[in-house]
């Protein structure tokens, strides 16, 4: 059964909160995995559908640490107030 | 406090010399701008003291984008308050860099608002850089930007903002219309230059010629120049006139031709044009009598970079010829196949230059479907990455990793 946005979405969400503080996921990362996890049910246009869905709603963002990564929000190490 | 300026006394150095000044800039904007004051003072100090005062931010940005701004913070923001935060904002500039002053006034307006009121016309990146805001200051620049038709250009593992020359538009060399060129693959490739998801950055430039004016060679992942490939167009009346007023051909031209495929008699020039290398010299040293021939199109080489992770590569040749027509579809199908397998099997931080160097150009090739062919060696009998597969019998695969028994 063909996957949707929604729940891949939701998927990769799973996936970045559980590496918080371990690992830094890339968006490649997270396609990788959800092409394992679903096979033939994802592409690559839907989830990168569904990373776009997560950083429009706020849910992750993106970042920059030599590359980029998906992460949850939040109030990074070198940040001033 | 904005008009008394910090004592400088090493920047004030700085100024004394014969280039123009980014000293002289700062201070400029230091008499209406408390973050370039600030600007003036640490880095006075960070020179005294030979130490840096900045920080990396990994994480600002403006909501839906991964791309574009560079976060930075000093570590003494209670001594310099105004630029605790001074993040960096590239603008994807228009093709060629025209504006009108208008334009330009708008975007001086903004920053005065919003930032330091210093920018940077333009980065090496091809983009505006306006240089220092706080992170409270980055949605709302980019809403007043918005409204004046500019967007925000790349940064991070993304596609960077395209940069072409001003090819048609001021040039007669222009092979291939660059800024229309630049334009479409920016407007195709809008999620991939706002939404990072490749193994590090991609960069594409445009040159309408083989004299480059972007360096694409130098600093593009995929550099697209143009060329010809049928004979240079030749004045000959004015190589009698070049030769009349004094020229030495012979000299000048005809033995700095890196084909050595031009002759001089004295009266008439030849080109043997099936050696010539598209390398623009006859045509820079003589521009009113020869030009690029007529059947133009443009060259694709791929996998430039500056030294970062590892040493600095040019690009080289992957199609030697191709006609640049609107909508560039057999380039894009190729790209989308080179993204897609670098995607795969590219590691964190491999520009694609390196990437080809490490699976080899042979099993590249093979993987993005595009045929090897002799333009491709760089170095013949040194090269060993092209393999012909029809060499091989059938389970000889250990000699083609090895290729030791040559
Ligand atoms: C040890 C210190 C530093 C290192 C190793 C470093 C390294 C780099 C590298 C590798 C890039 C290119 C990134 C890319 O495009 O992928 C870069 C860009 C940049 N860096 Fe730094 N940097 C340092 C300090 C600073 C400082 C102190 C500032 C500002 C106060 C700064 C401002 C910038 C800006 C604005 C860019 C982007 C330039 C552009 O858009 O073309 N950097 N830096
Ligand atoms: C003595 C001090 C400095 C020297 C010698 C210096 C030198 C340079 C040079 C050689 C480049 C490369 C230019 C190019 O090829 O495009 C560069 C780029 C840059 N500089 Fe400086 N710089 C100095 C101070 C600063 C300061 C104080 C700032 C910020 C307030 C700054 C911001 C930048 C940025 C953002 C770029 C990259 C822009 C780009 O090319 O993309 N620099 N600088
Ligand atoms: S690269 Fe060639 S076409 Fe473009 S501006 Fe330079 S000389 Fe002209
Ligand atoms: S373009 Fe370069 S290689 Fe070709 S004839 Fe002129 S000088 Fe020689």
């Amino acid at each position: 059964m063909a996957k949707t946005v929604e729940e891949i979405a939701e998927a990769m969400f799973k996936m970045v909160k559980d590496a918080t503080g371990m690992k830094k996921l890339k968006p490649t990362d997270l396609i990788k995995a959800m092409k394992e996890l679903y096979g033939d049910d994802v592409d690559k246009k839907l989830c990168k559908e569904a990373i776009k869905q997560l950083v429009n709603s706020g849910t992750c963002v993106y970042t920059y640490f030599g590359g980029s990564f998906i992460e949850l929000p939040h109030r990074e190490g070198a940040a001033n107030d | 406090m904005a008009n008394t300026l910090p004592k400088t006394p090493m920047l004030d150095e700085l100024e004394t010399g014969e280039w123009p000044s980014f000293v002289k800039e700062i201070k400029m904007a230091a008499k209406e701008n408390p973050m370039s004051s600030d600007l003036l003072a640490l880095l006075e100090r960070s020179y005294k003291e030979k130490i840096g005062h900045w920080k990396h931010g990994g994480i600002v940005g403006v909501m839906g984008y991964g791309g574009g701004v560079i976060g930075r913070y000093n570590d003494l923001p209670e001594e310099y308050p105004n630029i605790s935060h001074f993040h960096t904002m590239r603008i994807n500039q228009p093709s060629g860099w025209f504006y009108t002053t208008d334009a330009l006034r708008k975007i001086c307006d903004i920053w005065e608002k919003r930032g330091s009121g210093l920018t940077n016309m333009h980065g090496s990146t091809g983009d505006i850089i306006l240089l220092g805001t706080s992170t409270d200051q980055l949605e709302p620049t980019f809403s007043d930007l918005a409204k004046i038709d500019f967007d925000i250009g790349g940064s991070g593992s993304d596609v960077r903002t395209p940069s072409c020359c001003c090819g048609m538009a001021r040039c007669e060399w222009a092979c291939y219309d660059t800024m229309q060129c630049c334009y479409d693959f920016t407007m195709a490739y809008q999620d991939e230059l706002h939404r990072p998801a490749f193994p590090y950055k991609f960069k594409f430039k445009f040159s309408g010629c083989p004299n480059d004016c972007v360096a694409s060679i130098a600093r593009s992942d995929m550099s697209i120049i143009g060329t010809w490939r049928d004979e240079i167009q030749m004045d000959k009346d004015a190589i009698a006139e070049y030769a009349a007023n004094g020229m030495d051909i012979k000299s000048d031209v005809v033995d700095n031709c890196p084909a050595k495929c031009m002759e001089w008699d004295g009266k008439e020039l030849l080109i043997d044009n099936q050696y010539c290398r598209r390398c623009m010299h006859c045509i820079n040293v003589m521009p009113k009598a020869l030009r690029p021939g007529k059947d133009r199109g443009a060259t694709i080489l791929l996998g430039a970079k500056a030294p970062i992770v590892e040493g600095a590569l040019l690009s080289s040749v992957l199609i030697p010829f191709i006609k640049m027509e609107p909508p560039y579809k057999e380039i894009m199908d190729m790209v989308e196949r080179i993204w897609d397998l670098w995607c795969e099997e590219g590691k964190a931080r491999e520009r694609v230059g390196e990437f080809i160097q490490r699976v080899g150009l042979g099993n590249f090739l093979e993987a993005i479907e595009v045929e090897p062919v002799a333009e491709m060696v760089a170095f013949p009998r040194e090269n060993p990455y092209v393999f012909y597969e029809e060499y091989f019998e059938e389970g000889d695969d250990d000699e083609e990793e090895g290729g030791d028994d040559e």
